[in-house]
């Protein structure tokens, strides 16, 4: 089998009887295969990793260890303290927060609105895990290459807000609430910014799909009119920040700004604020639900890395991918090697701001939004949209 | 695309589109129902994603579940006093009421009757592929349909600044 032309359909109609399905059981079962993919194969791994790597990170920063003890899992004290190795820098730790997790007692308000508490996790994580679905992984590795797909990624945003709003009233507790609220007034008013710092490359390359705006930063890049030679614009030299300089660096500034107070991570951490919420929407949730939030917010920090990289650098094209295919691997894997390190590289980026800023007031939340944000991407996309004349 | 999957699909998005808004209108709790309402536009928007218009798909979402129900939501939550249920008081409400729903009906349908649905090809036979319509919406909001694009935008600044000085309240 050629690695290069492997999607999902073609696997499924390797199998005998698969012709013989009616075409909409077929979508369906596509359908519920790759979402399950998804979760099993990327959300769930990013979600075990990113905890620990928090933790990791968040211990370095603070001159402490962090969790370096439980390994392998199920081993013999003895063995840890004699076999260093097999305590594997305490990546195991994530496997037993998971079980602890699982272990929990299932706890549901009796006076809250039960049916809405246990929908809540749900909505959220399908709105978190609904991001992937427009991301281009790697070259042709994209799940649904909709020619919406920007306006698609924005729109999926609103649904995790449903979640946690659903959460927030069914919890029956102040803390939630006020929480619930907090975190829609920050959503709804980052959206701006955001959408319109994403309007900059999507002006550049003159499409919403994705894989477009992949593709104009590969071949027929251009620096204010001129012409990058595809030669040079495929090791990185043609990426989004690149054309419209400088004003798209200050879009990819503002929108992964407007992505760290969308995923609720410090500064913008007022939803959950424990020092003054307990956890805010998530005060009442205990053990797997609380897990599938954290478990959702992961995976939407990775996804929207992964989305800023894609807008402003060159999604699964740049020096790794060149290099790579240079010395003949397989272009699908050198695109997830490109666009793993560079999602992975912000997806970082975002723990290290979590742990070095302090948490911004609420007031400061809303002029940091709309008098410093909504303005300067209002200029880049008016610059942007003159560069996009030039280039024409 | 076949069409039995293309009927199935549209079936089942209908289902979801109907239960909802029924279950969205005779919940007795109004948290219940504007939760109920969020299954009806997803509904909406697959109905418009089987029809072909995908941009009209993500922007149910956008508008509708991104903009009005989360607007819903906070009115509602910011209110003291939700009440939890509700019923109808007075009969003559019930005539009102139904005189209105009545008319609506009427006038919905006989809109819906007299207008050509099935014009494009690939709602027709079904041979030709759904072309994408932003470039098409774009170009039409900018070019023929430009008065009423920006008369909305003046709709919308006017609010925003009635919303700013309704908030300031009595500072000036």
């Amino acid at each position: 089998m050629n690695l290069d032309e492997l999607t999902l359909t073609g696997l499924f109609e390797e199998l005998p009887f698969w012709v013989d399905i009616p075409p909409f059981a077929q979508m369906t079962v596509i359908g519920l295969v790759g979402a399950a993919a998804v979760v099993l194969l990327i959300v769930a791994p990013i979600g075990l990793m990113g905890t620990y790597a928090e933790r990791r990170v968040s211990a370095f920063m603070q001159d402490r260890c962090g969790p370096n003890y439980v390994g392998i899992p199920f081993l013999p004290r003895k063995i840890y303290t004699n076999y260093k190795w097999t305590r594997l820098f305490g990546l195991g730790q994530s496997l037993a927060d998971g079980i602890k997790l699982l272990s929990k007692e299932d706890f549901v308000p009796p006076k809250g609105e039960p049916f809405l508490f246990i929908a809540a996790p749900v909505v959220a994580f399908a709105g978190a895990i609904g991001l992937f679905a427009a991301l281009p992984l790697s070259d042709g590795l994209i799940a649904a290459d909709v020619n919406v797909g920007v306006f698609y990624l924005l729109a999926v945003g609103a649904i995790e807000i449903i979640g946690v709003l659903m959460a927030g009233w069914a919890s029956n507790n102040k803390w939630s609430l006020i929480g619930a609220m907090r975190e829609v007034a920050q959503v709804v008013s980052y959206e701006i910014p955001m959408a319109m710092a994403a309007l900059c490359p999507v002006l550049i390359a003159g499409s919403l799909q994705m894989t477009d705006i992949v593709a104009v930063q590969r071949t027929g890049a251009t620096f204010w009119g001129i012409s990058i030679p595809d030669s040079i614009a495929g090791w990185g030299a043609g990426w989004m920040i690149f054309q419209a300089f400088p004003f798209n660096i200050i879009a990819l500034v503002i929108f992964y700004i407007c992505v760290l107070a969308n995923l609720k991570r410090a500064p913008f951490d007022l939803p959950e604020s424990e020092s003054e919420l307990v956890s805010g929407f998530l005060t009442e949730y205990s053990g797997m639900r609380w897990g599938l939030f954290v478990l959702g917010e992961y995976g939407a920090m990775f996804a929207l890395s992964g989305i800023s990289a894609t807008l402003f650098l060159g999604g699964w094209s740049g020096p790794v991918y060149s290099l790579l295919t240079a010395i003949g691997l397989p272009s699908i894997v050198a695109g997830v090697a490109e666009f793993s390190y560079k999602a992975v590289g912000l997806f970082i980026f975002m723990m290290i701001i979590r742990w070095t800023l302090p948490r911004l007031r609420l007031d400061q939340v809303m002029v940091m939004c709309y008098k410093y944000l909504v303005p300067f991407a209002m200029a880049c996309l008016l610059f942007c949209a003159a560069a996009a004349l030039v280039a024409r | 695309m076949e069409g039995l999957g293309i009927q199935l699909a549209f079936y089942s998005f209908a289902a979801v589109t109907i239960g909802s808004a029924l279950l969205a209108t005779m919940a007795k709790k109004i948290v219940n129902s504007a939760f109920a309402l969020m299954a009806t536009f997803f509904g909406v928007a697959g109905i418009y994603g089987v029809l072909g218009s995908d941009f009209m798909a993500v922007t149910q979402i956008v508008v509708y579940v991104g903009g009005i129900l989360i607007l819903l939501c906070f009115g509602m939550l910011l209110t003291d006093r939700v009440p939890d249920e509700f019923r109808v008081r007075s009969p003559r409400r019930y005539v009102g009421a139904s005189i209105a729903a009545t008319l609506t009906f009427v006038g919905l349908a006989w809109a819906i009757s007299g207008t050509a649905w099935a014009r494009l090809p690939h709602i027709t036979d079904g041979s030709a592929e759904a072309l994408p319509t932003t470039a098409l919406i774009g170009n039409a909001l900018l070019t023929d349909y430009l008065l009423p694009f920006e008369f909305a935008s003046i709709v919308l600044l006017v609010v925003l600044v009635g919303a700013a000085r309704v908030a300031r309240g009595g500072t000036r």
